[in-house]
């Protein structure tokens, strides 16, 4: 079995290594001029987390990206979580059709999925703003209804994950459980508050917490739909406003100052997850 | 239960029923509207009073398609990227999900804590020093600067979920092979590897997702030879922001979703039970 420990190790060290290159980056004046060799590098110390901390826009970004990421999970987790109990509700004809739909929504790549949900809002040839009556009325070009249409497409394809999971934690339990509550007397809703949702604890844990850190890391969807961050950056998250800054403005090390703080928020909710798991007792 | 209540009952789950139906429809109908567009004429897509039909469907925008510049050797490209990531990185996950369950070693608690911090990595900041390092190693604008970062990413959560399904195997078992002679990789092929398979496939989903959609690295690494590009930059040839060719892009989307679809429908019913039996663990 060492050989497989080697080979996790290995592949491990092309993960490890690159997160110490990026904290590395960010202590460092690294911009074009040493990327191409003409200028050496430069320790700058702290110089380049005061530059980002003092620069207002990032904690707009900042901001923007906490909210937008906490709306998609909220909304994921409350649409999954409901179409998973109405899967248990119906037939089998109906739960074949809507899980059907959802896996073909999960299989949508990103890109595709961003293209299409635009196509769907155009402006000018789209039927969304025709059923609605919307004339031309640009998505994109507002603020908040451009972060809302790239939140549909984020919960279209991400709410499949929960429903399926969710869906399958429910199947689970199992039925003389719910049968002994109904005898019981316990009403619908007792059931699911008292029974079920301690049941699907451990699976709600982590259907949250994928979400969390699939959300907070949007990319594709920003980049494609709102065209690299929106009009002046409106609708920049951090993982783009990073991603702009290191390849667009070739600010390498700003890009990678803005990496190691995401890092650190994201290392701050995985310490949060440890204790829940730890609190219900669970074995690493 | 009394009659009176199963009568009620009835509506109630025909509503539930109804309204399965009727969302399903909401969540298929941009990929039925992505296929509808790709088969519309030129003058039907950019029409302003779009119908949710065609009457003369064409081939004319996958033409276009396939008639750009080596499509077919992104779609080629993407397969095999797809493909060695897939089977890579279920074989090194399974081997790594059975030595962090099956053996007690030191830092191995450590070793699974990282497994878990290497998923909030940001893939993205990552691109700045993995470009520096691909430029290093002289991998730019190959295929393997595609391949090897989509291994080392997608195996932390392949792990952390395969070991779910390890640990269900009985350790019962396991003696019970060695007591009958088996071999160590006797036991590890023959008898855990086909037990442990469901969960390998629902693992393998997320490896061929991340790395057929991906684009991100793509773009960074594959900066001057397009002949080495893959399938997402070549969808993005046609979308140019201000004057999108959306039949063309359509039926591009259409041609890169379908394999994806393929791959799934095949999947389907041991992904649910895979996602049920990681969860119950």
């Amino acid at each position: 079995m060492a050989l497989s420990r080697a080979r996790a190790r290995r592949a491990r060290g092309l993960l490890v290594y690159p997160i110490y290159q990026l904290g590395l980056i960010s202590f460092f004046q690294y911009t074009q001029a040493q990327v191409s060799g003409g200028e050496p590098t430069t320790f700058r110390g702290f110089a380049n987390y005061t530059e980002l901390f003092g620069d207002p826009q990032f904690w707009q970004v900042l901001l923007a990206t906490m909210l937008f990421a906490a709306a998609c999970v909220v909304s994921t987790l409350v649409v999954g979580c409901a179409l998973a109990v109405l899967l248990t509700r119906v037939r089998a004809v109906p739960r074949l059709a809507l899980m059907l739909a959802a896996l073909g929504a999960w299989a949508t790549p990103a890109v595709t999925g961003s293209t299409v949900w635009l196509f769907l809002f155009d402006p000018d040839f789209g039927p969304v703003n025709r059923m609605l009556g919307l004339g031309d009325h640009s998505w994109t070009y507002g603020r908040i209804s451009a972060f809302f249409l790239v939140l549909l497409e984020v919960v279209w394809c991400s709410f499949p994950f929960v429903m399926v999971t969710v869906y399958a934690g429910i199947r689970a339990v199992p039925a003389e459980v719910l049968e002994a509550a109904s005898l019981d007397g316990a009403s619908q809703w007792r059931v699911w508050r008292s029974v079920l949702a301690p049941m699907l604890r451990p699976i709600l844990v982590v259907v949250t917490i994928q979400s969390v850190i699939w959300d907070f890391k949007v990319f594709t969807q920003i980049y494609v739909m709102t065209n690299g961050g929106g009009i002046a950056g409106q609708n920049l998250v951090l993982n783009v406003y990073a991603y702009q800054q290191a390849f667009a403005s070739s600010q390498y090390s700003l890009g990678s100052a803005i990496g190691v703080v995401m890092l650190l928020i994201l290392l701050a909710v995985t310490l949060v997850y440890l204790r829940l798991l730890r609190r219900q007792g669970e074995e690493l | 239960m009394n009659p009176p209540r199963v009568r009620l009952r009835r509506p109630g789950r025909l509503a539930a029923e109804a309204s399965a139906l009727l969302i399903a429809v909401v969540v298929a109908f941009p990929l039925y509207w992505m296929v509808l567009s790709a088969f519309k004429p030129a003058g039907e897509i950019e029409s302003s009073e779009p119908r949710p039909w065609t009457l003369a469907p064409s081939l004319d925008a996958f033409r276009r398609v396939f008639g750009q510049q080596e499509f077919g050797r992104y779609f080629l490209n993407s397969l095999v990227v797809a493909g060695c990531v897939v089977i890579a990185s279920a074989l090194v996950a399974f081997l790594a999900a059975t030595a962090v369950t099956r053996f007690r070693f030191r830092l191995r608690t450590t070793l699974l804590i990282m497994f878990l911090v290497a998923q909030m990595v940001p893939v993205e900041a990552l691109t700045i020093p993995l470009f520096f390092l691909m430029r290093d190693f002289g991998q730019l604008n190959t295929l393997g600067s595609l391949i090897l970062p989509h291994i080392a990413f997608s195996l932390p959560f392949a792990i952390w979920m395969l070991r779910g399904f390890v640990k269900a195997v009985p350790e019962a078992l396991e003696e019970a092979a060695y007591i009958d002679g088996a071999s160590r990789a006797r036991f590890l092929w023959q008898i855990l590897f086909p037990l442990v398979l469901p969960g390998l496939v629902a693992t393998s989903v997320f490896s061929f997702i991340s790395a057929w959609n991906d684009f991100l690295f793509a773009k960074s690494f594959i900066i001057s030879d397009t002949s080495q590009s893959t399938l997402p930059m070549a969808l993005l040839v046609f979308y140019k922001p201000d004057d999108p060719d959306w039949g063309g892009v359509m039926a591009a989307s259409t041609v890169m979703t379908i394999p994806v679809l393929i791959f799934f429908v095949l999947v389907q019913r041991r992904l649910v039970s895979g996602l049920g039996g990681a969860v119950k663990d």
